[in-house]
């Protein structure tokens, strides 16, 4: 067995063990519902702070404007399944893909104009698309909000059962999905464009098709976060997906470290986690996460997974470097440092 | 190889480039030689297409190259080592030389190019894994000729590689250009350090704020008394 397979292997095993261990838990009240539900929060989080990481973090084009996507991919989720009874997946997908068309559309304007455009580009988006969901009220219910989009299913004993089994699979898609698109060769072109644009601009790589593509690609990561969340919360309305919610996605990518996959997820389940048991502090809490900020930018500039940069810790090299021998060969500490 | 007619270049109001002109042949080294600020960046610039040109016309191997983009211009052959080197710090030299083949699709060949440049650059062989940000200025400019030459260029353009370097690695870099040059790639060289290029150059053009206003064969303008004057120091 070559070592690729083995290392697909080897995750797919992980996954699958996790996937029975942890819905298997909540399923049996082990976790406790509360906890599910952080967890399920704490899943949508990192898969619109992936979506984020994506164009931010990997292609190094600053977004400002992630809640914006959530917000488009959540109503349009709710829309199709309260309107038109659309089932609950392609809905979802649906929400994905229009938050993806948004995501062109934005971009092909924004992305051929070098420097911080988009940020500026995607920070007035996020706005422009709350005002337009106030508005809108027909569909989205204006400035009360949406109430009573159907959940998953309306058993109580499955309902968190299912809502955490559904965020982590499509967490694990959405993984899959980057760790194969960072490793390939349009991958690399991303990075390189984050790394030098001219450099990258000069070595023949289309840097504007490039962009656009990661661009449209983290948008529909995002609408496809909204749109679990719609049906998981049940209820929507526009001021969740305001300015404040697009920063703490962007605190999740920064803290976990810019292009760092694995680093988003934990820093996203993380935050969600202290940002709940934090609950009792009232609003004081909005402080935490400018506080975290800037003591990480203190200690460990780089986020928590260690230097910026796709060289950062990665779970799949974990497991695919992961070779028991190694560690007794380190009593040898000459022999360990060559390669 | 290559025709730059009439070129002007705007940044803004500034007129970056008048009416420059100049050609390269195939098989030669010519050299672009200026003071800081002359417009000699601005030009290869102007020629892959990544600043925009006012008028005038670029013409390489009988494209018109103001109607391309510029990975377009890279597919036809011709490339830029860009000024300050700018390789992928966070990547490694292996993933760098990669990027420079990005727009290939001859696996066969590009398997065959890695050996070459390598006998060509020892010392990035060693260092395959090791990320571009921690190589010497030195490596790293030969990291970033290695990636260039691993597009498969007809025509080689090359901004200041002796910029910031020891004269000896310069002597090193210059004689390594010579040898590409002797392999079959044309090569357009930017200098400020205008002595050496003048002594590996076939030809040369003087470029002096944004005008070429001499040009010659590269041992006729070296003992030139003017050019003397202005860049070899008496
Ligand atoms: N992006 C820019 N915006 C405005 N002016 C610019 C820009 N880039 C270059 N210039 C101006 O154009 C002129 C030519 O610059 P260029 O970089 O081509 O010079 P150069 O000959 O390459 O100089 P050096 O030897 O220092 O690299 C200079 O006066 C410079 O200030
Ligand atoms: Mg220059």
């Amino acid at each position: 067995m070559n070592k690729d397979r083995k290392t697909n292997l080897i995750s797919f095993l992980i996954i699958l063990f996790g996937f029975i261990l942890t819905t298997g838990l909540v399923a049996f009240r082990v976790i406790d519902e509360y906890t599910a539900q952080i967890l399920t929060i704490g899943g949508i989080n990192v898969i619109i702070a992936l979506g984020l990481n994506l164009i931010s973090g990997f292609t190094g084009q600053l977004a400002l404007g992630h809640a914006g996507f959530m917000a488009v991919g959540a109503y349009t989720t709710a829309a199709l399944i309260m309107k038109l009874n659309v089932p609950i997946f392609p809905a979802i997908l649906a929400g994905g893909l229009v938050s993806a068309v948004f995501g062109l559309l934005i971009g092909l304007p924004a992305l051929r104009l070098h420097g911080d455009y988009l940020a500026i580009v995607t920070l007035g988006f996020g706005e422009i698309i709350r005002v337009i969901m106030v508005n809108l009220s027909d569909i989205t219910g204006g400035p009360a909000g949406l109430k009573g989009i159907p959940p998953f299913t309306t058993n109580f004993f499955w309902r968190p059962v299912l809502s955490f089994a559904l965020v982590y699979i499509f967490l694990v898609l959405v993984i899959i999905i980057l760790n194969n698109l960072i490793n390939s060769s349009p991958g690399r072109a991303i990075i390189s464009i984050r790394e030098d644009e001219i450099a990258a601009n000069a070595m023949g790589i289309n840097v504007f098709y490039f962009k656009i593509f990661a661009f449209t690609l983290s948008a529909f990561i995002a609408g496809l976060g909204g749109g679990i969340y719609a049906p998981f919360f049940g209820y929507l309305n526009p001021n969740m997906f305001n300015f404040q919610k697009s920063v703490e996605f962007l605190i999740i990518v920064v803290l976990g470290g810019m292009g760092n996959i694995t680093g988003t997820v934990l820093a996203g389940f993380g935050l969600t986690y202290l940002q709940e048991i934090l609950r009792f502090l009232k609003d004081y809490r909005l402080v935490i996460y400018p506080l975290i900020l800037v003591l990480m930018m203190l200690f460990q500039p780089a986020g928590l997974m260690g230097f910026f940069g796709n060289k950062g810790f990665s779970l799949t090299r974990f497991v695919r470097e992961f070779n028991p021998k190694k560690i007794f060969r380190m009593k040898n500490p000459g022999k360990a440092g060559e390669k | 190889m290559l025709k730059v007619k009439n070129l002007n270049v705007y940044y803004g109001n500034i007129h970056a480039l008048h009416n420059i002109s100049f050609e390269v042949n195939e098989g030669e080294i010519v050299t672009l030689i200026g003071a800081n600020g002359a417009g000699k960046t601005t030009t290869l610039h102007s020629i892959s297409r990544l600043i925009p040109i006012e008028s005038g016309e670029v013409e390489f191997l009988g494209h018109t190259l103001q109607t391309l983009w510029p990975h377009n211009i890279v597919e036809l052959g011709l490339i830029q080592v860009p000024e300050g080197r700018r390789i992928f710090s966070n990547l490694t030299v292996k993933e760098n030389l990669e990027m420079g083949a990005f727009i290939r699709k001859d696996r066969e060949q590009i398997k065959k190019d890695y050996e070459m440049i390598f006998t060509r650059f020892p010392r990035l062989k060693e260092r395959l894994r090791q990320m571009a940000g921690t190589l010497s200025g030195g490596e790293q400019q030969m990291l970033a000729i290695a990636r260039a030459l691993m597009s498969k260029p007809k025509l080689l353009l090359l901004d200041e590689p002796s910029m910031g370097l020891a004269p000896l690695l310069v002597k090193e870099i210059f004689s390594i250009i010579q040898e590409i040059n002797k392999a079959g790639t044309t090569v357009l060289l930017v200098e400020q350090n205008a002595h050496l290029a003048l002594s590996v150059a076939d030809r040369a053009y003087v470029l002096e704020t944004g005008r070429i206003v001499t040009q010659g064969s590269a041992k006729a303008l070296a003992s030139s008394e003017d050019v003397r004057k202005a860049y070899l120091g008496g």
